[in-house]
This record gives structure tokens, sequence and C-alpha cells, in this order.
């Protein structure tokens, strides 16, 4: 047993017994990372001499007996979309491959402030667009699983490197599943918060009106306590909600006696794989033995989700991207014949082709005669899909179906393909455009590769997600599961 | 000159900077003159995930001059993204609006020779102020200085109302007039915080049709905008005469040269692909707030100019020359103070004092003196 | 609705990439599926259906008109492909 399947607990118990410093502990992972990274591939720059530093720090303090933030001592992966003074961060592009931030995120300072230890950052999708992480222009991610598939995306170093045991936690965003899918794939816990929960500042904007930072871990304990360090509002994200934010370890009760689940049809019908919907079923199962009860309901534009997604998502991209274009930071194409030329090399050497075709997609959405048809329509489609969730949500507490249609695919399967790429997310987009949390938990292997839970709950209501994983965690024991590498 | 057989039909775009202390989405100072890139962060610079917090001041500004130029103050407003790459736009998108301005129908009242006329105002929205090029290398390259980008911008929209060069610079004075009055902006446009575009075109007279129009740029003084439009008012009728055809495009005043000249190298047909910025929120602005601002506009050039008539006696031109400025008018004002004789002070100021700045080129905003001496 | 290889161009051209002949074949066949796949969207009647520009109905984030520190001149700098004078370099915009 690695150090890492200690529970929080009993990693600070250790370390409050003197048994183990945080300085061995991060050695430890750089270890498990040196051992396994060469063939999962989950990080894209390491941290070794700023996380010892660190540990160091957090030793002395341990010493001192100074008050110890809330995950003390923890070593992390932050995704690389995700920005850190002083320490490389790419978006998996080429095109950001020397870029050295010079402020962190908000997050990155919560972390910070919480004593987690940055490791490093993690591999993902070219600027988090892609379901499988072969879009990184770097290197893909293997899925711990099985080396030959992917780990999902965009989030796929994010979970991989938990699976694999080369982190305690990491951060990912979604912007339509890109933590949940990689979790599911995965076999990790991921979870999406509300949108507004967590500050976005400092997270390279995919699609801002969708993009969150969410944690990835092994239970669902751990996700409760890396919510707790980085929920909140935030007066540099003019989006960020100003709520209360609660104990979210104390809603992980064990009880969800008269909890009413709904099931949609839409989520276990046609395009979903027999053996992910029966995994379903038995979780629904269990649930409903620990006083829990379901009821199939209907979302009926789930359908429209993935279109309405595409439009939107690469619309807000094609903006978002647009500050790529190598006049203040970036890797700028050699003598450019004239600032037209170096906007048009810059951007086209700096890019993968995945990206280019969001860009072009959604520079197409927003143009002069086009936008009324793709662009507007999408955001009015969208107030649908909302209703669509509101209106279960006033019946019942949560929303429970699969993760993904699938378990993980093989790396190269789908590349030629971005419509079916895309199709992938079936289950995963309508969360996003409805903005409302989202957990993804394991429950049990099909063929050997794990199938997550989808667990979907109202705006801010992350306790009720997190009580009816942890409750269902209690009673099965698939999140212990790790796979042989 | 053959202008007469045609009719000149002139709109002009102003853009006012707002005077806030920090930029309109971050906390970098918006001072003049700084060193290049010292007021810069990562928000204005456009790092990668960086986001924008709106300055409540600058809405409040922008609220106050809309009001000033009798606008409608929309209810919600909400900020777009104007996509263009240029280098001195960190973003490759300028944060604009689009369809929900702060203000709309607007007008304001001028004078030219005697002749009052009324020019109508489309709009007033607020923005966020670019960075600044400066040609290096015999024009091969360029250096870019991102102090600017991010100062506080309203852009006001004239209709297409205005029908001669003269009108168009008694148009602008008066915006200046009522900007410096309400306390917004400090309208120098010798350093660029009053800026003004136009659009100008000719039709024979009669025609209902509006002619092709130029977009006219680089007019950095009262004067250029006058001589700019001139110019271009007599580049096109010559054109019309010789049965040409006017081009549509961007021209540049060359002051130096004292003609207009066309832009070359700017894309000359924009699709902006204006959409709402999702990183910012709506603005409600609800009567309470409306009616906070309304009541600290101050008195405006014009009432003032009616109150000099009527209180002191003076001549409606004395007037309109001494309330066209508010440092002129306030020091009008405080020499009162010392004596009861208006008329005198009046001639005084319309005679010596400002005989004694056109002479020397000063403007009544460098005026040092003081009423006692 | 269908996208030509000279709408690719012209999306190109506003996007600033550059393209290769076979990408340009490349994106306006997948551009068209996935357009074509969107176009789903028109199905649905969205008369008075207003558009969600954000799922939160947030209004008036503002702060207050206080000046905060700039960059030292080193960090504005430090990933400027090309700079002289304390300033960003690049290619005049004229040919």
């Amino acid at each position: 047993m690695s150090l890492l399947d200690n529970t929080l607990q009993e990693l600070h118990n250790k370390l409050n017994a003197k048994e183990l410093s945080v300085l061995e502990l991060v050695n430890q992972t750089f270890k498990m990372i040196s051992e396994r990274d060469g063939r999962v591939g989950a990080y894209l720059t390491l941290n070794e001499e700023g996380a010892r530093n660190a540990a160091r720090r957090l030793d002395d303090k341990l010493a001192a007996g100074e008050e110890r933030g809330l995950l003390f001592g923890l070593p992390a992966g932050i995704k690389d979309n995700i920005v850190t003074e002083g320490l490389r961060t790419t978006c998996a592009s080429q095109f950001l491959s020397n870029f050295n931030p010079v402020y962190d995120a908000t997050v990155t300072r919560k972390l910070r402030e919480a004593d987690a230890i940055t490791l490093g950052k993690l591999n993902m999708d070219e600027f988090a667009m892609g379901g499988s992480n072969e879009n990184s222009s770097f290197h893909p991610v293997h899925n711990p699983w099985d080396l030959d598939r992917v780990p999902g995306g965009s989030s796929g170093g994010s979970a991989a490197a938990v699976a694999a045991g080369e982190a305690y936690f990491t951060l990912g965003s979604d912007t339509g599943g890109s933590i949940r899918q990689p979790a599911s794939y995965c076999g990790v816990v991921g979870l999406k918060p509300t949108y507004g929960l967590v500050s976005r500042f400092g997270l390279v904007a995919f699609a801002s009106s969708l993009d969150q930072i969410g944690p990835v871990t092994k239970n669902v304990e751990d996700s409760a306590y890396v919510l707790q360090a980085i929920a909140g509002y935030d007066k540099m994200d003019s989006t960020s909600a100003d709520v209360q934010i609660p104990d979210y370890l104390s809603s992980l009760t064990g009880d969800i006696r008269g909890l009413r689940i709904a099931v949609p049809k839409e989520y276990m019908g046609e395009g979903i794989d027999a053996s992910v919907k029966e995994k379903v079923m038995s979780a629904l199962k269990v649930l409903e033995d620990l006083g829990a009860v379901w009821e199939e309901v209907s979302l009926p534009h789930t359908d429209y989700a993935v279109a309405t997604y595409y439009l939107l998502a690469s619309s807000e991209a094609s903006s978002n991207l647009a500050r790529f274009d190598g006049v203040r930071y970036g890797v700028r194409a050699e003598n450019p014949s004239n600032l037209l030329d170096l906007y048009h090399e810059s951007r086209s050497q700096g890019f993968g082709p995945e990206v280019k075709r969001r860009i072009m997609l959604g520079t197409y959405a927003l143009s002069s005669g086009y936008y009324d048809a793709y662009y507007l329509q999408a955001q009015k489609v969208r107030t649908l899909i909302k209703r669509d969730f509101d209106q279960v949500f006033e019946k019942y507490d949560v929303i429970i179906g699969p993760t993904a249609p699938t378990t993980a695919f093989k790396l190269g399967s789908q590349v030629d393909d971005p419509l079916t790429m895309y199709l992938n997310d079936i289950l995963t987009i309508p969360v996003s455009l409805a903005g409302v949390p989202a957990i993804s938990i394991p429950c049990g292997l099909a063929d050997g590769l794990p199938v997550g839970l989808q667990i979907i709950g109202k705006a801010f209501d992350e306790s009720a997600v997190l009580r009816v994983a942890h409750a269902y965690e209690q009673h099965t024991d698939h999140h212990k599961q790790r796979p042989t590498l | 000159m053959s202008t007469s057989k045609y009719e000149t039909v002139i709109g002009l775009e102003v853009h006012v900077e707002l005077h806030t202390e920090s930029k309109i989405f971050c906390g970098c100072s918006t001072e003049f003159g700084a060193p290049p890139n010292t007021h810069t962060c990562p928000i204005c610079l456009g790092h990668p995930g960086v986001l924008p917090v709106l300055n409540r001041q600058a809405l409040e500004y922008a609220i106050k001059a809309a009001m000033a130029i009798n606008c409608t103050i929309a209810d919600v407003s909400k900020f777009d993204r104007k996509n263009y790459f240029y280098p001195d736009s960190p973003k490759a998108y300028q944060i604009s609006q689009f369809d929900q301005p702060i203000g709309e129908n607007g007008w304001i009242d001028i004078e030219v020779n005697g002749q009052k006329k009324r020019i109508g105002i489309t709009r007033l929205h607020l923005e966020e102020d670019a960075g600044k090029l400066t040609h290096v290398d015999g024009g091969y390259a360029s250096l870019v200085d991102f102090n600017r980008v991010g100062t506080p911008l309203v852009e006001i929209v004239s209709e297409p109302e205005i029908s001669s060069p003269e009108e168009a610079r008694a148009y602008l004075e008066k915006i200046r007039a009522i900007m410096q009055y309400c306390g917004v902006s400090d309208v120098k446009m010798e350093e660029g915080s009053l800026r003004c575009d136009a659009n100008i075109s000719l039709r024979p007279v009669g025609q209902q049709k509006l002619g092709t129009r130029a977009e006219l740029k680089n007019m950095n003084s009262f004067r250029g905008v006058q001589k700019g439009l001139e110019y271009e008012e007599f580049r096109q009728a010559e054109i019309l005469d010789e049965g040409g055809v006017v081009v549509q495009e961007t021209r540049r005043w060359d002051e130096a040269k004292g003609k207009t000249l066309t832009m070359r190298g700017k894309e000359q047909a924009h699709d902006y692909r204006y959409f709402p910025d999702p990183d910012l929120v709506k603005m409600h602005i609800d009567q309470d707030f409306k009616d906070r601002v309304r009541a600290s506009i101050p008195e405006l050039p014009d009432a003032r100019k009616v109150r000099y008539a009527a209180e002191y006696g003076l001549p409606d031109y004395d007037a309109q020359v001494i309330t066209s400025s508010k440092p002129l008018a306030d020091f009008f004002e405080d020499s009162l103070k010392y004596t009861s004789d208006a008329k005198a002070v009046s001639n005084w100021i319309m005679g010596e004092l400002l005989g004694y700045l056109n002479s020397n080129s000063l403007s009544c905003r460098k005026l040092k003196l003081r009423v006692k001496d | 609705m269908s996208i030509t290889t000279k709408d690719v161009q012209h999306v190109a051209k506003l996007a600033r990439l550059n393209l290769s002949e076979d990408e340009e074949q490349m994106f306006t066949e997948q551009l068209n599926a996935i357009l074509q796949y969107a176009d789903q969207l028109n199905e649905l009647d969205t008369e008075g259906i207003e558009p969600t520009t954000h799922v939160l109905h947030l209004s008036n984030v503002m702060r207050n008109d206080e000046q905060r520190e700039s960059l030292p001149i080193e960090k504005v700098l430090l990933n400027a492909p090309d700079e002289e004078d304390n300033q960003f370099k690049v290619p005049a915009v004229l040919e």
C-alpha cells in the first residue's frame, strides 16, 4: 500500500505523531511519480524544489506547534490551466510552452493558505478542449487501469495522477464534463461545483460562462475537504457567488433516508452501454436499501445539449483565446514579415487542430449573419435545458445517472471524428449548461474498467451531492480499488 | 469652392476619458504621462486567467455624462466584447457596449454665427481605452505601451445632423464644456482625454439619400477638426464635380501637410462579432441611483449663459464665450466677489485677458492668475 | 446552412489563423458536420424564451475606485517575446 492510500485523517495522525514528516510524504510522492509517470504521462511540469521547500516550512510549522491549514501537508497536482506564479503554466499548448505566470490564481493561493503542497502541473487537453487528453500538444495521458486507453479529458492528468497514486489530490476544471468524465474513466471522485462557487480568477478561460474548478480525489470525504478549502466568494471574479459556504464535512452523515432521487430516462437510454446501465442500476439499489426512493423522470431537452454546448463554448473560446497573439507572452513565430504575419503564424504554429477547430466554429457562430441562428438560438435553448433541471428539482433532491455512456476507450480510436468524440459528453454537458453541481464516483468495474456514477444536485447544494455520494461509498468499496501499475 | 452645390452631412464620434483614480476593470492608476508600462497589471495586460471587475465610479461618471447631454438612461445595461486584433488591444477584444448602452436619444444645442441648432445624440456608451503605439526603426516596428489601456472611456455618437465643419467644431466645444462642467473628465485634446472621429459625406442639395462617407481620424485639436473636415468637404466636392465616386474608407488628417490621407493597413471591412461579455454581469440602474447621479450634476454651460445674460446683462456673445470654459466662467464669478461691475469684468476678460491668452497660445486652463492679483 | 471553403477561409482570416489547403478541406467537412448537427436547435420553438448568458442572476458587481499596486516592470516584460525601452516590440502594422 502506498502512503497516499491513507485517508486525510490517517495522514494527519501520522504527522502529528511524528511518524511521518511532510518532507517524507512529498519525497515519497515524487518517488511514485518518477516510477510511474513515464508510463502514465500525467505531469507536464514538476515543482520538486518548490514542493520540498514548502514541505520543510510546514515541518517547521508542525514542530513549532503553529496552527495548520485544512489540507496540511497534502501533496497536490494542479491542472495546467490554473496559473501558478513562477511555475510554468502551459494549458498543454505549444503556444504557452514557455509561459511563466506573474500571479497566482485564487485557488492556487487558497491551496497554499490551506497548507497543501503543489507537486506540479498536470497534463490536459490543450486549453481544456477535448475528452480524451489526446489533444495535449506535449504527450498523451494513459489510463492507469489500462495504459492503451485514454484517461478521459480534459482533466485527464488530474484524474490519472490520483488513480496512479502520483498525488494525494488534484484540481481539475470542468466546462462540459472535464472533471467528471475523466474521474469516471479513471475510477476516482471528481466534483464539479455550482457555477460561481469557486473563483475562476486565474483559471485560463475556455468558456467563461461554464468553466468551474473542482477537486479530484480518491474518496468523497477528501472531496469535501478540498472543496471547503477552495470554495467562496472572490471579489476578483464578477461571476463569483456571494453565498455562505456551509460546513461540507458535517453533511457527510451517511443518512439518506427519505431522499428523493430522479433518474432521467434520457440518461439510461440508447447509446448508453449495457454494462454501464447495469452498474448504475445496482448503485440505485444500494441507495434504495439506505432508505432513498427513486423514480424515472424526463429531461426533455437532453438531446439538444451537445449542440448548444459546442456553439456556446466555442463562441466564448474564440474570443477568450484571441489574446494569444504573440505580442506580450507566449511563443512568437520566428521572423514575421509584418504584424499580420506575426498573428497568423504564431497562432497557427501555437495551436493544435482541436483548438483551431473550435476557434473556427466559434468565430463562425458569432460572425455577421449567423449570430442569431447559432449563438443566440443556443443561448435560448440553454434556458430550456436549465428549466428541465429546475422542474425536476422542484420534486427531487438529486438526479442520478451514469457519468459517461461508456468506459474508457482506446487511445487513437476516436481522434478522426470530432462529432463522435463530442457525444461522449452527452451526460455531463446538460449539467454544465444548467450550472448545477455534480459528482462522479466509482460504482464498479466493467471488463476491468471503472464506471462512474453521476450525482447531480440543486445549485449550491453541494452538501446533498456529497452526502449521497458519501453514503453510497460507506456501503461499497469500489472507491478502494486501485489499478495495478 | 464648389461646395454650394452640395449639402454636407457630418456625424461625430467623440471619446471622452473619464477622470477616475483607477482603471475601469483593474486597480492600476489612470495618471497620464507615467513611464511606459508602469501602470499595468496582469488584468489590463490581458494575461491568461484574469477577470475584469467594474469600477463603480466609471459607471457613475458615464451616467452623469449621459444625463448632461440629455440621454435617456437605460434601466438595464450590459457590456459586450468587440473582437478585433491590434497590438494596442491586449485581449484582442475591447470591452464595450453594443445593444444596451448606458444612454440613448440625447441632444445638445450649439450656436454658430448667432444661429442656434439642436444636434441629436444617438447614444453614449462606456468602454475601455486601448494602449499606445509608437513607430520605430524607420516605421518597420512599433513599441506598445499599455499604461492607457483600461482607462474608462465614454463614446458619444451624434446623429448625422451636423452640416458644416464649423458646426462640428461648435459641437465638440460644447461637449467639452459639458464634460468639464460635470467634472467627469479633464477633456484635454492634447493629452488625448478628448478625441474625435468624424463621418462626412456630401450629397447634391435636395437629394434624400446620403452620399458615400469617409471616416476621418487623427484630428487632434479643435482647429484640426474644423480644418480636416473642411479639407475633406473640398476633396469630396472635387471628386463629385468631376463625376467621380467617393470611396468609403478611413482617412487620416495630416496636420503638417494640411491634407487627409487614406489609411492603409487597417482592415476596411470589420466583423467585430459582438457578444455579451460572460465575465461581467448586468447593470441594473434603478431610479434611486439615477436620482442620486442627477442631483450631482452642476449648472451646465447653457444654463449659466442664460443666467449671465439675465443676472449681469452680459451680451449674448460674451456670455457664450465666457461660459464655454468652466475655469473662465469660474474666474468671472470669483471676480464678482470683489466688484459689482460685471460688465467691466466681462469686457476685461473678453478684451485683455483672452487677447493675451490667444496671442500667447495659452488656454484658460493654464490660467494661474488669481482674482486678487 | 452549409459552409464552403470560402467561408472557412474568411473565418480563418477573422480568427488570424493560417490554414493549409488540407486543413481548409478538413475544417470545411468537419464544420459542416457539426453545423448540420447544430441545426437541430432550430427545430425548437424559442419564441419568447430569454437567452441565458449567465446561470446566476447576478447584477451590479462593482469595485470602489481605488488604486492597487501595478506590476514591477520586470514582471510586465518577463514573458515578452521582444521588447525595447520597456515596451513590447512588434513589427509595424503596415507592410
